[in-house]
């Protein structure tokens, strides 16, 4: 398995990255709070720490804590619009509920 | 399902922790929201992807207002409910409304607070109301485009704004239910988006120009504060001006009559603008004006021949920078960055003529139409706390001045209001009395000239004041306001260096309402004010006279003067008393007059025999230059 991004995800975290000036790549993970239970992390990444496991694709590389991949493995990390509203959003396969804003989940 | 954004390393917030906040630049001609959305601030389009929000209202008839695009396009055939600049009209009485009131097209009642109302189809609203529907407008779209409800806001004003107009525009983002975290000059905002706050201390100038008004500020970094040092501009000069240059010269080559349709008045009015934009990238356009019943009008302007059309109007802005050069007391090679703000500033020519003028790169890299919002937005953020260790800006302003109460029940002002905070200023005082050796300070704050119109604040003793006559001693008081608004009075006799000091905090108990009163009731009284000012002062003087007379006449008279000498200077004297209980300071002044022309001959003679007396004793040699 493994963590990959559609394209229109691939290029804004690409154009994000630009902006900012620095950064090797977008890391990925999660934090047990939350309604649900756990939370997705996602923060521009400016080293690979050692434990790291690194996806890369289109260009992005993505890096995850094994800990938290336990729980994003089969991501699929999408940029969508809704109404006037724009962001990030996470096809996780292990997911079973959410809270009802989605910030949270439960596996 | 929420959509997320990206968070810089080690910032990410708990999930329901972010806090949104936004940027709203409320303009005269266009309003526009921006924010931070991962590490990227930009404005917030609408759902028709247009960044800017016309700022204009139209009010129906049992309906709800509408805001924006909608609004304009109405503004031609129904003025008197569609209300357009209302930004000139916040924070003003009815007093000023009339003389802004013949340019503008609206129906004006008075208000129960001192407040004009404008009477539309959908009732009388006030300027603040008004204000409040483009915000309202604003925060639903931020509210959409963020996911979520907004934390807080970040609000920009003209420098040059009161604090009526301040207070004014607060009362409008909190009626459209926003939270202010603070108001913002306008081009502070500027600098903050080119990240100017970040850099080294240095003069910043703002030039902005408008749709409708062109402003001018000087700024200066001082420690990671701004200081507006001064500001200038001309409300009535902006880009529609430049598009009416062209559409003249449009007219002329077109063989249009004056009087036209309305439509084809705003036919001719787009495409002069139109063309106006494209030689920004073009060294020349081509114009097409298709109009109501006659043939069509193909032309061709080149920029060579724009520059010359708006050459006068771009000149005109300058004078202005040169004002607000003079004012900030610095000159052109002084300032070491210039930031472009304003649609117009895309016009190649104004960027030759003001890189020209102060003889600097331009700082353009920003869309001049969305600059302050991005600098409001990238200051929200960091207020909202989502960059938890970033330095706080203090932009703070005082928002009445403070001074001290000299003789006579006046305020004398140390700190003028709207002064930048941290900031110091001193002045020197010295004694009423001959022999004084303690003063009591009064501090008090306000615009008023009596201090019974201001605000007491503190009152502290100086003691130890060497004995000396009357106006030879040096006391030099000091008022510090730290970035927290507190205020420090030290005041300090210059000869031996006796000291004495209060703490105080001069906001504690002021709200804003009392401040909005206390600055009208400045307004409203100010002539009044003054006639009551000179009263005090030449009272104080008479008095000041009458003590001086008293204790040299004890001392010398009956050496020095005859007894017709004598009495004429005592009916002088008397005629002082007398008027100074009276209230008309013509006559005391008058007075004190004659009571000087009657002593003058008196006074000759002890200063003479003063100096015989210091001389006596001594060899003239003594006395010689060395």
């Amino acid at each position: 398995m493994a963590i990959t991004l559609t394209a229109a995800a691939a290029d804004r975290v690409r154009a994000f990255i630009d902006t900012r000036g620095s950064g090797v790549g977008l890391r990925l993970a999660v934090k047990t709070t939350g309604c649900s239970g756990m939370a997705y992390v996602m923060e521009f990444a400016d080293q690979v720490e050692d434990d790291d496991v690194v996806f890369e694709d289109q260009g992005v590389k993505v890096l995850i804590n094994p800990k938290s991949l336990v729980y994003l493995d089969g991501t699929e990390l999408d940029y969508a619009k809704e109404g006037l509203n724009e962001g990030f959003k996470f096809n996780n396969p292990n997911v079973k509920d959410m809270c009802g804003c989605g910030e949270s989940f439960n596996v | 399902m929420a959509l997320l954004q990206i968070s810089e390393p080690g910032e990410s917030t708990a999930p329901h922790q972010h806090r949104l906040a936004a940027g709203i630049d409320l303009g005269t001609t266009n309003s526009l929201v921006a924010s931070v959305r991962s590490g990227v601030t930009d404005t917030l389009p609408d759902k028709d992807a247009r960044h800017l929000l016309p700022s204009v209202v139209r009010y129906r008839a049992d309906a709800a207002p509408v805001v924006g695009y909608q609004a304009l396009a109405a503004a031609t055939e129904d003025p008197l409910n569609t209300i357009a600049s209302v930004k000139r009209l916040m924070g003003r009485g009815v007093e000023d409304v009339k003389t802004l009131a013949e340019h503008l097209p609206y129906e004006f009642v008075p208000g129960s607070s001192g407040m004009p109302l404008l009477h539309t189809a959908g009732g009388d609203v006030s300027p603040v109301e008004v204000s409040a529907e483009i915000l309202r407008t604003l925060k639903t779209r931020a509210e959409e485009s963020l996911g979520g409800e907004l934390a807080g806001v970040v609000v920009t004003v003209p420098a040059y704004f009161d604090d009526a107009q301040r207070q004014a525009t607060k009362d409008a983002a909190r009626l459209a239910g926003l939270k202010v975290l603070r108001l913002l000059n306008e081009p502070t905002a500027a600098a903050v988006a080119y990240g100017l706050d970040q850099g080294g201390d240095g003069i910043t100038a703002i030039y902005d120009l408008g749709g409708g008004t062109f402003d001018v500020s000087i700024l200066r970094l001082n420690k990671g504060v701004f200081e507006v040092m001064s500001t200038a501009g001309d409300t009535a000069l902006g880009g529609d001006d430049l598009d009416r240059l062209v559409a003249d010269w449009i007219m002329q080559q077109a063989g249009m009559q004056a009087g036209a349709s309305h439509v084809d008045m705003r036919r001719l009015m787009l495409a002069a603008r139109t063309a106006k934009e494209a030689l920004s990238e073009q060294t020349s356009a081509t114009v097409v004006l298709e109009l109501d019943g006659t043939a069509n009008w193909t032309g061709e302007l080149t920029r060579d021949r724009l520059d010359e059309l708006i050459a006068p109007l771009v000149e005109k802005t300058l004078g202005p920078c040169r004002r607000a050069l003079r004012d900030a007391g610095i000159r052109a090679g002084d300032v070491q960055s210039v930031v472009m703000v304003g649609g117009s500033t895309r016009v190649p020519l104004v960027r030759e003529r003001v890189a020209g003028f102060f003889k600097t790169e331009l700082m353009v890299d920003i869309d001049p139409d969305r600059v302050v919002a991005v600098g409001a937005a990238i200051q929200a953020d960091i207020l909202a706390g989502n960059k938890p260790d970033s330095e706080m800006l203090l932009l703070d302003v005082i928002p009445l001045s403070l001074g001290i109460e000299t003789m006579g029940g006046l305020s004398e002002k140390i700190i003028q209001r709207n002064s930048t905070i941290p900031t110091a200023r001193a002045q020197e005082f010295t004694t009423f009395k001959d022999g004084q050796t303690a003063m009591s300070l009064h501090v008090v704050q306000g615009e008023r000239e009596l201090v019974d119109d201001c605000r007491s604040l503190a009152r502290f003793e100086l003691r130890g004041i060497p004995p000396m006559v009357a106006g030879a001693a040096r006391i030099k008081v000091t008022f510090q306001v730290d970035a927290d608004g507190l205020l420090s009075v030290i005041a300090e006799e210059q000869t031996q260096g006796v000291t004495s000091s209060i703490d105080v905090k001069p906001s504690y108990g002021l709200s804003d309402n009392e401040i909005e009163t206390m600055l009208r009731d400045s307004m409203d009284s100010a002539a009044g004010d003054r006639d009551q000012r000179r009263l005090r002062e030449e009272q104080v003087e008479a008095d000041r006279v009458l003590e001086a007379l008293h204790s040299a006449l004890a001392s010398d008279a009956d050496e020095l003067l005859g007894d017709a000498e004598r009495a004429s200077i005592d009916a002088a004297a008397q005629a002082l008393a007398a008027v100074r209980r009276g209230d008309d300071y013509r006559e005391i002044k008058r007075a004190i007059a004659a009571v000087e022309q009657a002593s003058s001959g008196y006074v000759e003679r002890r200063m003479n025999s003063s100096i015989r007396s210091a001389m006596a004793g001594h060899k003239v040699d003594e006395f010689k230059a060395p």
